[in-house]
């Protein structure tokens, strides 16, 4: 073997070790997230309130409920506004208008999380001085319209140019066109779309911590504090009682295995509209 | 009648697009005027302070910037190469029917939530980390990279955690950009004898805008991780080199002291850093996006598939 095809056979073991290196932190996550999350899971989890510090057992309750709230305020808040701007984009997507846009919301995907928080707190929070769920729905909204947008856009462009052109052949409009023909066609795809983006901010904490807040009694009230999974997780997790890290361990099982189920939902739809699209 | 109806269409729908501007430019703005206390009080004199004493009124956030920069760019030290090689195994080397179950596979670590990584960082990543640390020699001690007690918690565990996370986000661009290198630039390469790390340096060499930006993708990722990073660097505001030792960084000390700024001018410097975090992030990703996006005007048909992988389905 000659020196060159030696070093080409040693950087493609190399690449092939890359691929093992991003898998191990994987399975051990899930590995983790599974054995400590899994048994620790009991219905009590699901159906109780925390109990007082120290004392064993409760459940999160309160905060499948906040997170539940929270991520309806979000979904309500952005999936008009990143529906109708993925529209917008499919179908006027020529402009120098639609690039900014669709620049801007790559660069608002990007933005980080935390900083997005501090934006809803001046927004909601500091007018009325009070944490909020409606605050910690903003915030996620904000961080879900980009990917709603985009996901719109994307799935719109992958109806078959063929539908349009019929719909316009007959005489519709392009709204007519647009909302009769097309978008129903990419619906279950955006419907997927809408519901991974649902999943990934209902995984968000940085941005609840200064606008939801935490409430560790029960509550249902926009304009109270609410309590959501991701930051009782959180709390529970820097706390030093045994039980407490039980249950965060559980928490986080039940945030990954819904954002898992949700991206392989998504993944079906969208390969199913994808071959649509190529079989035209 | 019908060009009434398509006019209103495309303002209306304009009018939700424009809403996204909006927004970014309201964050801007918002956090300037949220911060304003901060920014006249100390000026820049605010990004020159090392000590950051919020009892004594005390406000230098250059530490806070030294953990940022530092972590995420060691991040990028250990994600850059794996990222790559991830791209080319499944692009160039992996046998037909393993690509698609790998691409799902590593985008995965992407749809793992922030604070899970956290949850892990801290019950299992550390004492690991700890026990490696308690076996380094003692030649290696002494040196500025390893210096300080061996906690578990600190810039490695930081860094090291970051790098996973940041990992999905460069490999699914970089993958999207080698794949819209021409086949014919490798079988030309081929051509001429190369080997296959031959022929694959070539496509890299073409697509080499592109994978920037992706490198760039995941800067900007790493810069404003939160959760993650701010539950296994130790939170202590010191600027070291130490891999050991426990540090602080910009998102951070939002995330800790936020509720508990007591007053304006506190709160205010707590925003003016969030700001700085804002500004260096667009920059990042808006820079990124340019690179990524000449690559796929020059290469794919469809440009707008390079975003899809990261944004819309993982």
């Amino acid at each position: 073997m000659s020196l060159r095809q030696l070093k080409s056979n040693i950087v493609v073991g190399l690449c092939g070790l890359a691929v093992v290196l991003a898998l191990v932190p994987l399975a051990m996550i899930l590995f983790y997230v599974i054995s400590h999350g899994f048994t620790a899971l009991n219905w009590a989890f699901f159906t109780q309130m925390p109990k007082p510090v120290g004392e064993v057992g409760g459940g999160m309750a309160n905060a499948i409920i906040g997170t539940l709230i929270l991520i309806s305020i979000a979904g309500v808040l952005a999936v008009p506004i990143g529906v109708l701007s993925g529209i917008h984009l499919a179908e006027y997507g020529g402009t120098r208008f639609a690039s900014a846009v669709r620049f801007t919301a790559d660069v608002l995907n990007g933005v980080p999380s935390i900083v997005v928080g501090i934006f809803a707190y001046g927004l909601v929070v500091l007018p009325v001085h009070r944490f909020s769920a409606i605050a910690g729905g903003v915030a996620l909204a904000i961080m879900m319209i980009p990917i709603v947008t985009r996901t719109t856009e994307e799935l719109l462009r992958l109806v078959p140019g063929g539908l349009k052109e019929g719909a316009l052949a007959l005489g519709a409009t392009r709204t007519r066109a647009m909302f009769t023909v097309i978008l129903p066609a990419a619906l279950p795809g955006i419907l997927t779309g809408v519901l991974v983006a649902l999943a990934r901010v209902a995984g968000e904490t940085a941005p609840l911590l200064f606008t939801a807040f935490n409430n560790r009694y029960w509550s249902t009230s926009l304009v109270q504090p609410i309590g959501s999974l991701t930051v009782q997780v959180f709390t529970y997790a820097i706390s030093p009682y045994e039980d407490w890290h039980r249950q965060a361990w559980a928490g986080a099982f039940v945030l990954v295995s819904m954002v898992l189920i949700l991206s392989i939902i998504a993944r079906f739809v969208t390969r199913r509209l994808e071959r649509m699209s190529r079989g035209s | 009648m019908a060009q009434t109806e398509d006019r209103f269409y495309r303002y209306g729908t304009a009018l939700f697009a424009l809403l996204i501007l909006t927004l970014v430019v309201g964050i801007g703005f918002e956090l300037s005027r949220q911060s304003m206390l901060s920014i006249q009080k100390f000026g820049l004199g605010f990004w020159k302070g090392t000590t950051w004493n919020p009892v004594s009124g005390e406000f230098g956030a250059l530490p806070f910037i030294w953990g940022t920069l530092y972590s995420s760019l060691l991040a990028l030290l250990i994600s850059t190469p794996i990222a790559l090689g991830i791209a080319i195994f499944i692009n160039e080397i992996s046998p037909g029917p393993l690509r698609l179950p790998l691409t799902y596979l590593t985008e995965l670590l992407a749809a793992i939530p922030s604070i899970v990584y956290g949850l892990w960082g801290i019950f299992v990543l550390i004492p690991i980390i700890r026990k490696l640390e308690l076996m380094l020699p003692e030649w290696m001690k002494n040196t500025a990279l390893f210096k300080g007690p061996p906690l578990g918690v600190g810039m490695g565990a930081a860094a090291l955690i970051l790098a996973v996370m940041v990992i999905p986000f460069s490999s699914a661009v970089a993958r999207e950009i080698l794949k819209g290198v021409p086949m014919n630039q490798r079988e030309a390469a081929y051509a001429l004898g190369a080997t296959r790390w031959e022929a694959i340096r070539v496509a890299l060499g073409y697509g080499k805008t592109g994978i920037i930006g992706a490198v760039m993708l995941g800067l900007g990722r790493a810069l404003g991780e939160t959760m993650a990073v701010t539950m296994v660097i130790g939170n202590n505001p010191q600027i070291t080199a130490s891999l050991l030792a426990p540090q602080y960084t910009m998102a951070a000390v939002i995330a800790n002291e936020f509720t508990e700024a007591a007053d304006e001018l506190y709160l205010h410097a707590l925003i003016e850093i969030g700001l700085v975090l804002f500004l260096i992030t667009i920059i990042i990703n808006g820079l990124s996006r340019l690179l990524i996006w000449s690559m796929a005007r020059r290469t794919a048909e469809a440009p707008v598939r390079v975003v899809a992988t990261e944004t819309a389905v993982v």
